[in-house]
């Protein structure tokens, strides 16, 4: 017999990336809030590669630091390589990531969940969901425990129905041997939400005393590290870093694979989910590029206290004697053993279009989900959805607005608009040119975007948004400085020029004017510049930036003008849009299925056209009319 | 990404109904300033000076050339007292279609937009212009012409300049798929294109694009002429009158052959109007089995076409075949000529009407050159009556690929400049992005997945 044994503000399944951000979130936003996992040892767990960043995920870990959230600090407290990718290519596509000591990521995390007020963590597997009257009343867990609550936040990962298969073997389990979540599942189902089956990989583990790496190029960190949380300076976290390695695959791997195809689930039919092309399995990317020659490989540390590496570009379901030699055949790999085998793994997701942008489910008042179960992949990903699903059930609780990011404010908008409007077919995975307006989107200026908001919400302190405010002031006053200063044509500016092949002036020019030159930059000019403050990097950085791209970053500013004139135009939740006449049938259904929020949103939507978008505007201006009419 | 836009200016050809006299009507805030930049008065005040809704007399110059285009009178009308409420300007010109043309062309390069199908009634009732009770009407006006130039569109598919567009797009989308690619993927090792490589694709890129552009101005791609066939039996005389087509005043557009080998294709200009002809003569035959094939093809021509000239040769009885013809041409726009007035007369007009109604019957002698000015006659009343949908549609599909290609061109400059200064590849990226949207509009392809669907096709990626 279940019976009730506690009441919570907000519910929290799941302790991936995505439940930790949302439990945070809520707790720290003053509701009493409770985390429950399968297993407390795996919160904040990597079940894949032992990084955190990288192009556009990079971004988007500084967007959730500028909001409040803790993955940026909490990677700045456990990194152990740190790199700035991408610095060659323009500012906006800048790209931080960092190696992660595994264990010590999961277990600084579990450890800030614990210590934050309002917060509790539970042991247990959620089994059932109570709705009552269409609304969200509590959770049932395997102990036949019921928590009610205000608000729930699904973030069940990759563990419903979940099954990890190579070569025959298939265990009805979670990532790494963990228990999968059985019941969720259909209990979703009953609830009339539509499932997926989508299907992942990771490459084997191995011992690190196995490989050779005097046959491998060594990768190392940078000497100028840039942490990922806006709090912390580079003197904050400077540490020792470890190396990676790169290797590469050869003829003979790919002889083996071809010859073993047949023993592979993904090959034989038995993997029904579909797979990302994001991260292919190394079978895939024989079969599909046949005439490449080769394959990185890059060999990473799982952490600084285990021997486990990690082989990043070679994930498989083949079965362990073609992994053994498969991995053999590569050059420092020949004696390697294996601690952990290669698999795929299976799992249930949702079809994200049930969700309001707000991720709350459309038919289940206070009923939220974020991370790979809406179809997304990685880890930074569904962080970011985790944080702001955190914040929208409080909203939801407070009866105040949802808080949506639009797509020219952050990564995490055009992340959550993607998912929820045009839904995925596949792992979603972020990358920089799904973000349309990325030259203003930039993971230099995350904090100016989104600090503010965190503020608002509570979510940052006062003395976080004081320095911003600072920031910003000191900012402006600099480049305001600059453009004032007129540059002479003497001799030293000549020879400046000329040294960095740039073309001589011949009358005066303004300073502002040839950092803009591609060859100058505001750092090297700063010889003509005497009357130069002392600034830190970061203020250098943005002056530099705001200066030197001006044109281009003003002509996005104009299409976000645009943007945003669409995206203000609101449409009631509550339209029937079978009644509209002059709207085709399929915008019909597709409008009455995704419910868009404004006419912008609309208009991304799959199967509406702009003649829709213009019969939505004409419907909305009669129904104001006549409602002013009738008043 | 489609944006949708509400508030920038927008321009299209409002036919005046009659002869060569056209309006080219601009509105928006930026009309006037736009026009400004193509007008010049005969007293040389610029039309920023002007009061509103007052008229001006002068020239539309073409400034990339310095060619004068037309003689206008342009009205200056200023919000918020117009239909739309907003500035508006009209161009009031009389040198037919093709100056018409033109001139819009000139306005979108100058930065309007042409507009969509109802969008002036659109603004005109959401800036609460016009009547609630109308509301009904521009939904209606809206989707009816949308519908019509999709058909259309779907017509165009398969056309010599969606093809070039096509490859075109290919290539761009090659480019920036190995930017992106090396973006999101820094470290894997990606073949990528040298700054020398890349700026010899754009400059090849942009030539072939000027190409196309000059084709263009003469009018060579105007692939959306009002589609007419001309059908008939063998021998009836559909040689002759394609022609006579040709061989008057009539502007040659172009002598491009078809491109199949049994029919010819021939762009021509009566008058303004813009037509391509295709001409069933190559489907010649002997024997029953291909007979029945020339009809089979007679039909599909006449399928996709705006206007349908049927030759019967009236010397003779109606056959089986030209009875055939006549029941799947029912329901399409045609002019049926009876051929070879000048012999003994088996057919007439009122023994048709058993088989056709509603559609213009003429007696004609193309070998005498009998009649003929009458079609020419026909032919412009059914344009400017706006009964040949492609009166609209067509010749504005023309005048928006060619700014569409404007447009990619500009990007193209662009993106050219942004490789030869050396500016990260991101930059290069974005103008080559905004070249392939524009190019877009022409082929009808959304950029939303296909940049990412490129890069995974390319190459190997993924840990």
């Amino acid at each position: 017999m279940s019976y009730i044994i506690d009441e919570f503000d907000v519910v929290v399944v799941g302790g991936g990336h995505a439940g930790c951000e949302a439990a945070l979130a809520a707790a720290r936003m003053g509701m009493k809030t409770v985390l429950f996992a399968i297993s407390l040892d795996s919160i904040a767990m990597m079940p894949c590669n032992p990084s955190i960043g990288g192009s556009s995920k990079g971004h988007i870990v500084k967007e959730i630091d500028a909001l409040g959230g803790e993955m940026g600090k909490n990677i700045d407290k456990t990194y152990i390589q740190t790199k700035m990718l991408n610095t060659a290519k323009g500012p906006a596509v800048y790209s931080l990531r960092a190696q992660a000591d595994k264990v010590r990521y999961q277990s600084e995390m579990k450890h800030t969940l614990e210590k934050t007020p309002n917060l509790q963590i539970r042991q247990y597997e959620i089994v059932d969901l109570l709705i009552e009257n269409g609304a969200i009343k509590g959770v049932k867990t395997n102990g036949n425990t019921i928590y009610e609550c205000k608000a729930v936040v699904l973030c069940t990962g990759t563990y419903l129905k979940a099954r990890c298969l190579y070569g025959d073997v298939i265990t009805e389990c979670g990532p790494n041997h963990l228990m999968a979540a059985t019941k969720l599942s259909q209990c979703l189902k009953d609830l009339g939400i539509r499932l997926y089956r989508f299907k992942t990989g990771t490459p084997a583990r191995m011992n690190k005393n196995s490989i050779d790496f005097s046959k491998m190029q060594p990768q190392y960190g940078d000497e100028n590290i840039v942490p990922f949380s806006f709090e912390n300076t580079p003197e904050d976290i400077k540490r020792e870093q470890v190396l990676c390695w790169l290797t590469y695959t050869n003829e003979q791997t790919h002889n083996i694979i071809k010859q073993n195809l047949h023993r592979s689930p993904l090959y034989s039919g038995v993997i029904e989910g579909t797979g990302p092309r994001y991260c292919p399995s190394i079978e895939d990317k024989v079969v599909r590029f046949a005439d490449k020659q080769r394959h990185q490989l890059f060999i990473e540390p799982e952490g600084e206290n285990t021997e486990e590496m990690y082989i990043q570009g070679m994930s498989s379901s083949l079965p362990e004697d073609v992994q053994v030699a498969m991995y053999r055949t590569i050059a420092g790999l020949e004696n390697c053993q294996i601690t952990r085998n290669a698999y795929a793994i299976e799992y249930d997701c949702i079809d994200a279009t049930q969700l309001k942008i707000s991720l709350e489910f459309k038919n289940i008042k206070g009923l939220f989900s974020a991370g790979q179960l809406n179809g997304s992949s990685g880890y930074e990903e569904a962080a970011a959805q985790g944080l702001i699903a955190g914040i929208n059930a409080v909203k939801y609780i407070k009866k105040e607005p949802s808080l949506i990011l639009k797509r020219s404010d952050a990564y995490i908008g055009v992340l959550i608009d993607d998912l929820v409007t045009k839904g995925t077919k596949e792992p979603y995975r972020m990358m920089t040119s799904r973000a349309e307006y990325r030259l203003l989107l930039r993971q230099d200026n995350a904090d100016q975007r989104l600090t503010p908001l965190g503020y608002e919400l509570g979510l940052i302190s006062q003395k976080r948004y004081d320095v911003l405010l600072k920031k910003q002031k000191e900012i402006a006053n600099e480049i305001k400085r600059v453009s004032s200063i007129i540059v002479a044509p003497s001799k030293q500016v000549q020879q400046l020029l000329e040294k960095y092949h740039s073309t001589e002036i011949h009358t005066g020019v303004r300073l502002s004017e040839l950092i803009k030159r591609p060859e100058l930059d505001y750092e090297k000019l700063s010889v003509l510049d005497i009357q130069r403050p002392e600034l830190p990097f970061e203020i250098k950085q943005q002056v530099n930036i705001q200066i030197k791209y001006e044109g281009y970053i003003k002509q996005q500013m104009k299409q976000v003008e645009q943007f945003q004139k669409m995206e203000n135009k609101k449409l009631p939740e509550n339209i029937d849009y079978t009644t509209i006449k002059g709207l085709r049938i399929e915008a019909q259904q597709k409008l009455n299925d995704i419910r868009p929020i404004s006419i912008g949103h609309a208009s991304r939507i799959t199967g509406v056209s702009p003649a829709d978008i213009s019969v939505l505007l004409i419907y909305m201006e009669q129904n104001k009319r006549q409602k002013t009419e009738s008043v | 990404m489609k944006v949708v836009e509400l508030e920038d200016t927008i321009a299209a050809i409002s036919t005046g109904g009659t002869g060569g006299i056209g309006i080219v009507r601009i509105s928006g805030e930026n009309s006037i300033s736009i026009v400004d930049k193509l007008f010049q008065s005969k007293n040389h005040i610029s039309l920023l000076e002007k009061k509103s809704h007052t008229l001006s007399y002068g020239h539309i110059i073409d400034s990339e050339t310095g060619n004068v285009i037309d003689e206008v009178l342009v009205t200056v009308m200023k919000a918020p007292n117009t239909y739309t409420k907003e500035n508006i300007v009209e161009i009031n010109c009389h040198g037919g279609m093709i100056v018409l043309q033109k001139i819009l062309e000139l306005v979108l390069n100058n930065g309007a937009r042409l507009a969509e199908p109802g969008e002036f009634t659109k603004r005109s009732f959401l800036n609460g212009r016009i009547d609630l009770s109308q509301a009904e009407a521009v939904i209606d006006l809206i989707q009816s012409k949308t519908d019509i130039s999709r058909q259309s569109a779907v017509n165009q598919l398969g056309g010599r300049l969606h093809q070039k567009v096509t490859k075109m797009r290919s290539k761009l989308l090659d480019m920036i798929a190995s930017i992106e690619a090396v973006i999101d993927y820094p470290e894997h090792d990606i073949e990528q294109d040298t700054y020398t490589e890349m700026e010899q694709k754009a400059t090849e890129m942009i030539s072939e694009m000027e190409q196309l552009l000059k084709n263009a101005d003469k009018g060579k791609i105007i692939r959306e002429g009002i589609q007419t066939v001309i059908i008939g039996k063998p021998n009836v005389g559909k040689s002759s009158l394609l022609n006579w087509f040709l061989e008057e005043e009539r502007a040659i557009v172009t002598d491009v052959a078809g491109t199949t080998r049994d029919t010819v294709e021939e762009y021509v200009n009566i008058e303004g109007i813009a037509m391509k002809i295709v001409d069933t003569a190559g489907i010649r035959q002997t024997g029953d089995i291909v007979e029945k094939i020339g009809v089979e093809k007679s039909k599909s021509y006449a399928e996709k076409a705006d206007l349908i000239l049927l030759l019967l040769d009236s010397s003779h009885n109606l056959e089986n075949e030209d009875k055939e013809i006549l029941s799947f041409i029912k329901n399409k726009k045609t002019i049926i000529l009876l051929n070879k007035s000048d012999l003994e007369q088996k057919i007439t007009p009122e023994s048709l009407k058993q088989y056709i109604q509603n559609t213009a019957i003429l007696s004609v002698s193309v070998k005498q050159n009998k009649g003929l000015e009458q079609l020419t006659k026909e032919l412009k009343k059914l344009f400017f009556d706006g009964e040949v949908i492609t009166a609209d549609d067509g010749i504005l599909g023309n005048v928006r690929h060619t700014n569409a290609l404007y447009r990619a061109k500009e990007a193209m400059q662009r993106a050219l400049t942004t490789i030869t200064t050396h500016m990260p590849e991101d930059f290069i990226s974005m103008d080559l992005q905004q070249a392939n949207a524009a190019l877009g509009e022409i082929t009808g392809d959304t950029v939303d997945e296909e940049i990412i669907d490129r890069i995974f096709t390319k190459f190997c990626l993924g840990k």
